[in-house]
């Protein structure tokens, strides 16, 4: 079942178009990453979908309701986590979930029943009757995220769930979404400019200058950038080149001192690799290729900056130097 | 309609609620009008007699009552910007419920909170010489609401697109104090200049501090029944002009 339904949607500011026709649909129980650098129009996308804004032309369909005409209807049926904090900090943990349960119409005693099985779930149980100030940054993230889906709604949109929180904080909270899926059943609909974190999705839609350039799962997304990228040093590089045409019908490029190639599972090719190769092998990685490479190959641009273009080994290199 | 008077509530007892907690607040703000009333109020008395044969402390009991109330609302309106600042407004306004319940919650909570700091200045009285009865004290506190309903619906309307608290200093010096001195809390408006007047007339606050110089004091400038048109329609209208305010913003 399709829990989403959007067609032709646009949004005009002033004659400029922030997002122009875009179509897709989200099944029930995905999670559906919206991926693109800043601007590119999946703010203004999340906000028409969530009754925020007013498309320009276009439908789009939540839960079987229209997000122009049956508004309040589509309110309920979402959660919705905003990328800048939301929660007011002199009330408690559980008054914050309190006044979003009243005020999504959730009564009485099922409330509280559901308040302490979202604090559980969030784990932070025992903070409940704490003040949110006293709060840290992953703890009222997590507070938010609880809070987002406490009415029970259909889909949870989360903008940029993960933006400013450390490594740790981030792997922890991919944890809570995974599980959201899983217990609570839920739709979730996420924006991201994390390429590593787009990969968590079932399904991804790029978009840039407000059309949607590919949709489709990570998995899809990578094989179109033709595999893994390995790069070898040898005793002998030359040789080691020519057997790789002779041997394993491989044309490698030399670059830096060492030969780069691309190959479809490189995990299993490696061992090929040693096995073949008479050249005496120094050093061999392999990088998977990652969204930030298919963003690139699809845009021309990388997605945190408008720097321009530059070359897919240029951009694995810089990337092998930065976590190196 | 059941879900609207539910958001009402639940709007309204988060700002009661952290109205109460703030217990410094409520007694901090009893600083102003005891400065009123002990320093401005007894100084300008030994020189000033207030008209008829009241003193010019008690003249101004009423007034002071009304200037916590206009002050305390307009606190509470700016409670707007705050939700603005720190995001909770975008938790209230993608909730499902209407952009009137909204105003109509800030409005109410602003009212009690009003009305409650206002009654704490009644504790004054015997200090300066008013005698307050149990239907006068209850008469006070129904005009302090209204009054502070109508000023809050004011403020939210002003407040619900601003932005920053640059505006809110503006606001304080251009319309608040203005509004406070030529409401007939300190002089009374019938002396003053036809200008001036005409200024106080077209002033919400006014007909709330005359309202509570007829119930406490007995003097009065307008009738109590054209006090409280004023006040309700004052209401009715900022409310109006609130809730159009919000519908234009997502």
């Amino acid at each position: 079942m399709q829990i989403i339904e959007v067609q032709k949607l646009s949004k005009e500011f002033k004659g400029v178009k922030a997002v122009n026709e875009v179509s897709f649909d989200v099944a029930q129980g995905e999670i559906f990453g919206f991926l693109g650098p800043n601007g590119a129009g999946k703010s203004t996308t999340i906000k028409m979908l969530c009754t925020l804004q007013k498309p320009s032309s276009g439908r789009a369909i939540l839960n079987g309701f229209d997000v122009v005409k049956e508004a309040r209807e589509v309110r309920k049926s979402i959660g919705l986590v905003f990328q800048d904090p939301s929660l007011d900090d002199n009330l408690t943990a559980e008054e914050n979930l309190d006044f979003h349960g009243r005020i999504y119409g959730v009564e009485g005693k099922a409330r509280r029943a559901r308040i302490d099985e979202v604090l559980e779930l969030i784990e932070l149980s025992d903070r409940k009757k704490n003040l949110v100030k006293t709060f840290s940054g992953g703890m009222k993230r997590r507070l938010e995220i609880g809070r987002g889906f406490l009415h029970y709604p259909k889909v949870l949109f989360l903008d940029e769930p993960t933006v400013g929180l450390d490594p740790q904080t981030r792997n922890a909270i991919w944890e809570y979404i995974h599980q959201l899926k899983v217990k609570e059943k839920l739709t979730i609909f996420l924006t991201t400019h994390y390429m590593d974190e787009a990969e968590n999705c079932d399904r991804i839609a790029i978009i840039d200058k407000g059309e949607i350039v590919a949709l489709a799962t990570p998995a899809e997304l990578k094989e179109t950038l033709g595999g893994d990228v390995v790069r070898l040093v040898t005793v002998n590089n030359q040789l080691a080149k020519k057997e790789l045409v002779t041997k394993l019908g491989i044309f490698a490029q030399e670059e830096l001192g060492g030969l780069v190639f691309q190959v479809t599972e490189g995990e299993q090719f490696i061992p090929r690799l040693f096995k073949e190769l008479d050249s005496e092998i120094l050093t061999v990685t392999l990088a998977k290729p990652t969204l930030d490479d298919v963003f690139l190959k699809i845009t021309g641009r990388e997605i945190r900056s408008d720097e321009g273009a530059e070359s897919t080994t240029a951009l694995i290199q810089r990337r092998r130097g930065r976590r190196g | 309609m059941r879900e609207d008077l539910g958001a009402i509530y639940v709007i309204w007892l988060r700002e009661v609620l952290k109205f109460w907690r703030d217990k410094s607040r409520i007694i901090t703000s009893l600083i102003q009008p005891a400065v009123w009333l002990f320093i401005m109020g007894k100084g300008l008395g030994s020189s000033f007699r207030g008209p008829g044969n009241v003193g010019y402390v008690e003249f101004m009991f009423p007034g002071v009552i009304g200037m916590t109330v206009l002050f305390t609302s307009v606190f509470s309106a700016v409670s707007i910007i705050w939700d603005r600042e720190f995001g909770f407004l975008k938790e209230i306004l993608v909730a499902p419920i209407s952009r009137s319940s909204v105003v109509i919650g800030k409005a109410l909570a602003g009212s009690t909170t009003a009305m409650l700091q206002g009654s704490l200045v009644l504790v004054f009285a015997p200090l300066v010489g008013v005698q307050l009865s149990i239907p006068v004290i209850l008469k006070s506190l129904a005009v302090m609401f209204l009054l502070s309903l109508a000023l809050t619906s004011c403020g939210i309307a002003g407040a619900a697109r601003m932005e920053s608290f640059h505006g809110f200093q503006l606001i304080m010096n251009f319309f608040v104090m203005p509004m406070y001195f030529l409401s007939g809390a300190v002089f009374p408006v019938s002396g003053l200049p036809a200008w001036m007047k005409l200024v106080a007339v077209g002033n919400p606050m006014a007909y709330g501090v005359d309202a509570l110089k007829q119930i406490i004091l007995g003097i009065q400038e307008f009738s109590l029944v054209r006090d409280i048109t004023v006040i309700l329609s004052v209401t009715v209208v900022a409310m109006g002009i609130a809730v159009l305010v919000f519908k234009g913003e997502g």
